[in-house]
């Protein structure tokens, strides 16, 4: 295996194009991006002097920093890692490498879904090489000292960081719900570097890690929208879509909800919004940590843009979620992000001890349902035809009933993604009309708030 | 004319440029490196052994793995150009390399500078594009 240094991640490394009349110049007094300097531990580790595994991770990170152009590494609180999830067998071996080299996670670490419910409350129809290529990755994430909590929603399930700390986090919803909601600092990790960082227990200094980068500059005015809207479930999934589509690279400051959102209405939000573009990082005036109010946010300065969306904008957003104007429906799925105790809770009582007459797979984290199994409260809701999905979910790996048909949601991320990785058409809606379509078969929504 | 390398290496042959940012995750599919995103310009092309002209990328931060897995399976592109470096995307080509494996080199440049090639290149470790 290579044990060289990157090319460019030394201590003297100089940008690959500096002319010659350059030399002896410092690099920031031309304005050109410094180069990276990794600390003599670093680069010790980097050469493997602590195990091979180390050594792969820390390459990793510090060849990530060169391309970004960031100057530096810098100490991370904690890790969540996407890249546990079974995309072929190359990031099995990945992994199984890392654990050969003696790696092991330097920080907290959670993980994101899997391809496989270890749990045991589902069934994936994934064939025999791939399952026992998905078990196995899944394994050697855990033989790393990751937890196994096996969730989208790892700050539903105890992983909250404190405000202003730096971490690296992986999967679009957990990033942004991390930087937005607990105002942690991540950029979005992909996979392979999340666990890299995790084990380096560094990341590279750029982009959402400076505050400098973190300061709003598209300020959305909801003034337009009414409050009954913004009280309801449905409203935060397709402001997120409209968010995504139209945030660009922009940061958005959204001025007009204080009091109304709820911490899973702003998880919806979030999610949404990271599927339908690449928002990495929202704040919401009065109600996120870095937004005591909008100016605050925006750091004083004018934005570069106002939005106001109307009434018609976000119908049109709100119908974009749906792929199909359906009488009946073959399927339900919620759960993306996993479902909180909250939402379960809310399941329950929509269902009013009536059962489904559709497949319902309810999607959510161990943490849940353990809270679930402590009162029995998981068996009666399998009772009444409830699919309880742990560790996965129905979009990531094959669970659905084959052939296709219509899949109801109340996901933003759900409707973003179905069509594609599922081949089911999509009807979105709240999920009081989820559960009320679920129990009779027929398409049953309102529509008022849109209209 | 000169690409600046993002990851290094030499590449020879047919380039595809899109005409629309790409997902890899969804977008590409990771056994054939056929191209497999319904709402794509360039749906049901290969960018297996092309040298891979890209608008932009967009989408999952799985690109990585999707990438590692064409690499493992032979189905690269024979070198990936982009507008600005995308760590997400070419950190599959580090781990591919970290893993041994042989990987194609990386270059930026805008899509203006892509234009300057024809339906054949040859880009030098250096950068320089002929």
């Amino acid at each position: 295996m290579n044990v060289d240094l990157p090319p460019h991640a030394g201590q003297a490394a100089t940008l690959p194009q500096a002319p010659a009349f350059l030399a002896g110049l410092t690099l920031r007094a031309v304005a050109v991006q410094p180069p990276l300097m990794l600390t003599q531990e670093e680069q010790a580790i980097a050469r493997g002097e602590k195990g091979e595994g180390s050594g792969m991770a820390m390459r990793i990170v510090a060849e990530a920093a060169r391309l970004m152009g960031a100057p530096r590494l810098i100490p991370i609180a904690s890790a969540h890692i996407d890249g546990a999830l079974y995309h072929g067998d190359s990031g099995t071996l990945f992994a199984e490498a890392l654990v050969a080299g003696g790696a092991r996670v330097a920080v907290r670490s959670t993980l994101n879904v899997g391809a496989l419910d270890l749990f045991g409350c589902s069934r994936q129809k994934l064939p025999p090489h791939e399952r026992d290529m998905a078990k196995r990755m899944m394994r050697a994430y855990e033989a790393m000292g990751c937890e196994p909590s096996w969730t989208c929603a790892p700050y539903q399930a105890g992983h909250r960081p404190a405000t202003g700390t730096d971490v690296a986090w992986g999967e679009s919803n957990a990033v942004v719900f991390c930087n937005s909601v607990l105002g942690a600092r991540t950029n979005r990790y992909g996979d392979f570097l999340d666990i890299a960082c995790a084990i380096a227990g560094r990341a590279p200094d750029y982009g959402l890690h400076r505050p400098e980068n973190r300061r709003a500059t598209l300020l959305i005015d909801l003034s337009d929208v009414s409050p009954a809207l913004k009280q309801a479930e449905a409203f935060y999934p397709v402001l997120g879509t409209w968010l995504g589509l139209n945030a660009g690279t922009d940061i958005a400051v959204i001025d007009g909800l204080q009091g109304f959102p709820t911490e899973d209405h702003l998880k919806a939000l979030g999610a949404a919004s990271a599927s339908a573009g690449g928002v990495g990082l929202f704040h919401v005036a009065g109600v996120t940590p870095e937004a005591p109010d909008a100016a605050t946010a925006l750091g004083h300065k004018p934005p570069h843009r106002v939005l106001k969306p109307s009434a018609a904008d976000l119908a049109k957003a709100h119908d974009r979620l749906s792929t199909i104007d359906a009488k009946t429906i073959d399927a339900v799925a919620i759960g993306s992000p996993h479902l909180s105790l909250d939402e379960a809770n809310a399941l329950e009582g929509f269902l009013a001890g009536r059962a489904v007459t559709v497949p319902f797979y309810a999607c959510t984290g161990r943490h849940v349902i353990r809270a679930l199994d402590e009162t029995g409260r998981r068996q009666k809701l399998e009772a009444q035809g409830i699919t309880f999905v742990a560790d996965t979910c129905v979009v990531v790996t094959p669970m659905l009933p084959d052939g296709g048909g219509v899949l109801m949601t109340n996901s933003g991320k759900f409707a973003h993604y179905a069509p594609g990785n599922t081949g089911y058409a999509v009807a979105y809606g709240a999920l009081k009309d989820c559960v009320e379509s679920a129990v009779t078969g027929r398409l049953t929504r309102d529509e008022s708030l849109w209209r | 004319m000169k690409w600046e390398p993002l990851i290094a290496g030499t590449a020879q042959g047919e380039t595809l440029a899109l005409s629309a940012p790409i997902s890899f995750w969804g977008g590409v599919d990771p056994k054939t490196g056929m191209i497999i995103d319904a709402r794509h310009p360039e749906r049901g092309q290969s960018i297996a052994g092309k040298i891979l002209l890209l608008p932009g990328t967009i989408g999952s931060s799985s690109a990585s793995a999707v990438l590692l897995e064409l690499v493992h399976a032979g189905r690269a592109p024979a070198a990936i150009v982009m507008p600005e470096p995308d760590a997400i995307l070419l950190l599959g080509l580090v781990v591919a390399r970290e893993m041994g494996w042989a990987i194609p080199p990386a270059f930026k440049a805008s899509v203006a500078q892509q234009k300057a090639t024809g339906a054949h290149a040859t880009l030098a470790a250096d950068g320089a594009v002929s």
